[in-house]
């Protein structure tokens, strides 16, 4: 504690007076200003965090920062505080470093739209329920950032609010995010009645010290319910819907909300809980099944979407999906790895994505573009390297997080897991360099792609930020087996729980059931087996370079393939290209049914018919009455009085008599 | 002294009223929201002076009113009283502001309100049971003549159907004082408290269901609660707001007063089944809140469910959710008075409330839509606002009652979502779809005045709930103390250990 105590709130604080000036005052101030405003705010809060990270001392002691009471009811409290550690740091670091060069970006990208300050007012708000998310103490505190994201996110997708299909979506997102609300409250509740509190200390204090449950008890249940809240923020299946409709809103948001930072918090929100997770085997397994599950599933849509923002959608939900994979097969660090690496090369694809659609007349249809190599080079190039990334070719920062995550799924005892994994992995790069060939190479397939021209340098300067990032990101991480030193794991540690040793897949595998002894801090083990990384690193990257290789030749090389194919497989085609139908299948089972017996059943039946109809036929009285009413009606006030003076008196009469017996 | 100046200044004021000639409608306007102005004023004053770790009665005053039977003009509050009262003073001079637009018998509508401020007041502080039925009846006539004479469309049936309801609940609940007076010659609070032997045999399951029943209309509860649509829809604006924001917590009140520490066993014997009515009517007012093509029954249904959250919260029968109840009364009133006094400047611009009418406000009325987000967001309990703080204590309790409450209450948290924001959209947002709202003018300063109190103290309630807790966590305390734990609650949280950060 002989460092400076750091003033936390200082970071949430920044982008809250942004929010505030360009909300009250925004309207009548001049773009320049605006921006200004909300740049700066943004950008200062990521020069504090660096400052914090140099001189905070970020280590095994969590800092605290207390900032005032909140609620206080009976037993239970929740504060406003802070918390500081190596994750929170971390996040802190990527969400406003991100969050300021995609403000950047949004200057000249939305300079020519109508409400650029209310954009910058919502953007600048998300930035502080963001921090506030990451930043947060305690669950409940954690709990506002999570709403306050998502409601952001429900007013920057319907930003166009002309727009229906943009309003829908806005709701949609929101709505689905509720449901898994839902499931995060109840874990709240159930984390209270076991620990007591919602503070991080206690909690993760008082689940160190629970056994490793065998089976489905309170601590899995409390796992699975936070999982519940994670699917929803973070689109995992079944909650995934809502993320490729939320594309409706401006690109810098998708970048920002949809891609980079928003929906990663689910994923943070399950690293940060991981304490809770190593205790429990089965929550751990249906994490890493459900994200194996999402990662697979998204990969299959994205093969064939022909909107260019939506290939970009369903990968992020894939990618995200991994993350999860990871979390599940108990290499959090490694989820949290590809978070930031994700954020980083997914922003990059987003605002390049922006800036195409920019140069292209706002055209998202990529069947309209081709040839943009020579148009827009800058983009071009950036965009190469974030595909480069998510592909997984090494040294780009994807091939180092996805590594990991596969590797310890494998090493982790879950082969199937390591092979939907690696498929997926097979995919990506297919759908991400058909997206980059049929966007930029070949000819030009339109009078906006004929005629495109390069973006201005305050969209292609944070590009290029982020494509060295994209480049150098994952270096951080290398592992031991490939000559790294694992800088970002080790940073990490104190954050993250790990598995304890007893629970691992070997012992499962084996077919014993040692689950009972806690062994709360086993010692990290050293990569024993370097080889077989390697030969697994080896593997990733054949299939990453195969997909490359594959969407070369379909759609360089032979152009016409891709439409044998899908004409071959019209069937298979068609039910990817509409999602599989979940959409529709949604719409039945939950819309039209739930409001079709709350129309019908409950309201003209129940209420208006069965209990009203009670009531009025006790109440044929009330046609009595109206004459009556009217009569009372006539001498108003006077007659008013006279009549609480009636009923007093009978009243009264009444008591008299009893009290007289 | 300040407390029955407060309670009776109002009435005092509406016969002062009297005198103003009628043909001068903008001095009783500006006479009668001055007069709420300084009640509350006034009534701050009793916040300033409440003693926040008391768990007894405070201002209290006790006069001799009528000699046989024993009928004592005694007044006197603890922490929820205080807030009721509070909340009742804040939002009258809103209500009345917001009424500007009534033109006709404006003298009577102006009477009426503070009338009615004085009887609702009245039901909050008394400690004489005869006292409080009294005023309870006061409160329902100018209730009754306000939606009868001033409201919309059907304005005769609702009211009618709103005086039987009540009226019908009400004279069980006269059955049950009179008895207890037989009992225990007294109709004092405090002296039944002290002595709930004398009423505690077989009896008192009869004598604590007239109370509830009684109060169980007015909240109102599944399935007693359909007078309540009828009501709110055909009520004038400012009728619709004390309506739901004071009228209805006098039942919730009565079971937190009345119900619970009377009748301790019995309250815990009909618990089981009072929940279950509170978690139907949580549920069944969202949905069928979402199926509403009227704006103000919407609302209307999704105070069925809010209230649900109330009654669930005070039947749990512990310190948090007790705590929880009493915030969400408040909550309630905030943010659904709030929506009803935005409908209401819609309806004094086109007359309508059916949600089809409208579509695409924001472009002509920017500001008012973002109001109306606003006050949507509290009433559907985004954190940091006010409705968050009060559902989720309430689901914590009701979570350490029985994990299953939780879990059903918590839907509502999805299906408020939906129905408000499917509305808001309906209404508010895409293009324009009605020539006739393409030139409503955006909210005024009179309507600014109106809405903004409202929304900062949404906010304040959200962020700084302590201030709000520390003078009403005592009496709280005490109210689940008189009750006790009754035997069914079964603790759902195994060994629990206090945390906290400091």
């Amino acid at each position: 504690m002989e460092t400076t105590t750091p003033q936390l709130w200082i970071l949430p604080a920044l982008p809250l007076l942004g929010a505030a000036i360009n909300g009250f005052f925004g309207k009548r101030q001049s773009r320049a200003f605006i921006g200004g405003v909300a740049c700066s705010t943004v950008g200062l809060a990521f020069l504090y965090a660096v400052y914090l990270f140099f001189t905070a001392g970020v280590g095994d002691t969590p800092r605290i920062d207390y900032i005032a009471p909140w609620i206080s009811a009976g037993s239970f409290h929740a504060d406003f505080s802070l918390y500081l550690d190596p994750l929170s740091m971390l996040m802190t670091l990527v969400v406003t470093g991100v969050g300021f060069l995609i403000h950047v970006y949004a200057t000249e990208y939305m300079a020519h739209e109508d409400g650029f300050y209310r954009f910058f007012c919502y953007l600048n708000l998300f930035m502080f329920f963001m921090l506030t998310l990451v930043l947060a103490g305690n669950y409940l505190l954690l709990f506002v950032g999570w709403e306050g994201v998502g409601l952001c996110s429900y007013l920057l997708i319907g930003f166009y609010y002309l727009k229906q299909s943009a309003i829908i979506a806005g709701k949609k997102a929101f709505v689905v995010n509720r449901i898994g609300d839902f499931g995060f409250t109840l874990a709240m509740l159930l984390i209270i009645g076991t620990a007591g509190s919602l503070d991080y200390g206690t909690v993760f204090k008082a689940f160190q010290n629970a056994p490793v449950e065998n089976g489905v008890g309170a601590v899995t249940i409390i796992c699975l319910l936070l999982m519940m809240g994670a699917c929803g923020k973070s689109a995992q299946v079944p909650l995934y819907v809502w993320l490729p409709d939320a594309m409706e809103g401006p690109t810098p948001v998708s970048a920002l909300i949809h891609a980079a930072t928003m929906v990663t918090a689910g994923v943070y929100m399950v690293a940060r809980s991981s304490h809770l997770f190593v205790k429990s085997p089965v929550a751990m397994e249906v994490v890493a099944v459900i994200g194996c599950i999402t990662c697979i599933f998204a990969a299959t849509i994205g093969l064939v979407q022909t909107d260019i923002k939506r290939v970009l959608a369903y990968s992020t939900v894939s990618q995200l999906g991994y993350m999860f994979l990871g979390c599940g097969v108990g290499a959090f660090s490694a989820g949290v790895f590809h978070l930031m690496t994700h954020a980083f090369f997914k922003a990059l694809l987003f605002l390049g994505a922006g800036s195409v659609i920019t140069a292209m007349h706002h055209e998202q249809e990529m069947g309209a573009m081709g040839g943009l190599r020579k148009k827009i080079p800058t983009t071009f190039m950036t965009m190469l390297l974030a595909c480069l990334a998510i592909s997984g070719i090494p040294p780009f920062a994807g091939f180092f997080s996805k590594d990991e995550i596969l590797w310890s799924a494998w090493h982790n005892g879950h082969p199937w897991l390591w092979l939907g994994g690696s498929i997926t992995a097979g995919m990506t790069a297919f759908y991400m360099f058909r997206l980059l060939f049929l966007t930029f190479f070949g000819e030009p397939r339109s009078d906006h792609a004929q005629h495109a021209h390069e973006s201005p340098s305050t969209m292609t300067v944070p590009l290029i930020c982020l494509a060295v990032l994209s480049v150098i990101g994952g270096w951080i991480g290398v592992p031991k087996a490939l000559g790294g030193s694992a800088h970002f794991e080790h940073f990490l540690e104190p954050s993250l729980a790990r598995v304890p040793v007893e629970f691992s897949a070997y012992a499962r595998a084996s077919g014993s059931d040692p689950i009972d002894i806690p062994r709360p801090n086993p010692e990290p083990a050293e990569p024993e087996e370097p080889g077989a990384e390697r030969l697994f690193s080896l593997i990733a990257v054949v299939i990453g370079a195969s997909g490359i290789g594959l969407a070369y030749y379909a759609y360089v090389v032979k152009p016409e393939t891709g439409q044998k194919l899908s004409a071959q497989f019209h069937g298979a085609y068609r039910v990817l290209l509409n999602k599989y139908y979940v959409d529709e299948l949604y719409e039945v089972l939950f819309l039209k049914s739930t409001t079709a017996v709350s129309r019908e059943v409950l309201w003209h039946a129940v209420d208006e018919t069965v209990i009203d109809g009670a009531a009025n036929g006790v109440g044929s009285t009330a046609r009595a009455m109206g004459g009556f009413a009217r009569l009372m009606q006539s001498g108003f006030i006077r007659s008013y009085a006279a009549w609480v003076l009636f009923g007093a008196v009978g009243a009264l009469f009444y008591m008299i008599l009893q009290w007289a017996k | 002294m300040l407390l029955t100046l407060v309670i009776l200044l109002p009435a005092v004021s509406a016969l002062a009223l009297l005198t103003i000639p009628s043909s001068q409608p903008e001095t009783i306007r500006r006479a009668g929201f001055a007069a709420a102005l300084i009640v509350f004023m006034l009534s701050l004053g009793l916040l300033w002076q409440f003693e926040s770790n008391a768990a007894g009665y405070q201002f209290e005053s006790d006069l001799p009113w009528i000699g046989i039977p024993d009928i004592h003009f005694h007044l006197g509050i603890d922490g929820i009283s205080l807030w009721l009262i509070l909340l009742t003073t804040f939002l009258m001079p809103i209500a009345l502001l917001a009424s500007w637009g009534i033109t006709e018998r404006v003298k009577a509508f102006f009477c009426l309100f503070l009338l009615l401020e004085t009887g609702m007041m009245g039901v909050f502080a008394s400690l004489d049971l005869f006292l409080f039925y009294v005023f309870w009846e006061v409160s329902l006539v100018p209730m009754y003549f306000i939606i009868g004479v001033w409201g919309h469309g059907r304005r005769v049936y609702a009211a009618i159907k709103f005086f039987l309801f009540t009226m019908a609940g009400s004279t069980l609940m006269l059955v049950a004082i009179v008895w207890l007076y037989r009992a225990a010659h007294t109709f004092s609070v405090p002296a039944l408290l002290a002595h709930r032997e004398l009423f505690s045999g077989p009896e008192q399951g009869w004598l604590f269901l007239a109370f509830f029943v009684a109060f169980a209309i007015k909240v109102p509860m599944f399935p007693l609660h359909t007078w309540l649509p009828d009501a709110h829809t055909e009520a004038p604006t400012a009728g619709s707001v004390m309506l739901a924001a004071v009228m209805l917590k006098m039942g919730t009140y009565g079971m937190v007063r009345f119900c619970l520490p009377l009748f301790p066993e019995a309250a815990g014997r009909h618990a089981p089944w009072i929940i279950a009515l509170a978690l139907i009517g949580i549920v069944y007012g969202a949905l069928v809140a979402m199926v509403q093509p009227n704006i103000k029954k919407l609302v209307a249904y999704s105070s069925v469910s809010h209230l649900g959250f109330v009654v669930l919260g005070v039947f749990a029968f512990n310190q948090i959710a007790m705590d929880g109840a009493v915030y969400q009364m408040l909550n309630h009133g905030i943010s659904t008075g709030g929506l009803f006094l935005l409908v209401g400047m819609l309806y004094d611009r086109r007359h309508r409330f059916e949600i089809a009418e409208y579509g695409g406000l924001s472009t002509p009325m920017p500001i008012y839509t973002s109001f109306f987000l606003f006050v949507t967001l509290s009433s559907i309990g985004l954190p940091l606002l006010n409705g968050f703080v009060g559902e989720f204590l309430v689901l914590v309790g009701a979570s350490q009652a029985r994990f299953v409450y939780s879990i059903i209450a918590g839907t509502a948290t999805i299906l408020s979502a939906v129905y408000m924001l499917w509305m808001y959209q309906r209404v508010f947002l895409g293009e324009n779809t009605n020539p006739a709202n393409a030139n409503l003018p955006d909210l005024s300063l009179r309507e600014k005045t109106v809405a903004i109190p409202v929304m900062a103290m949404a906010l304040i309630m959200g962020v700084a709930s302590g201030w709000f807790f520390k003078p009403m966590e005592a009496s709280t305390a005490r109210v689940v103390k008189q009750t006790g734990v009754p035997a069914h609650v079964k603790n759902a949280a195994p060994a629990t250990y206090e945390g906290g950060t400091r």
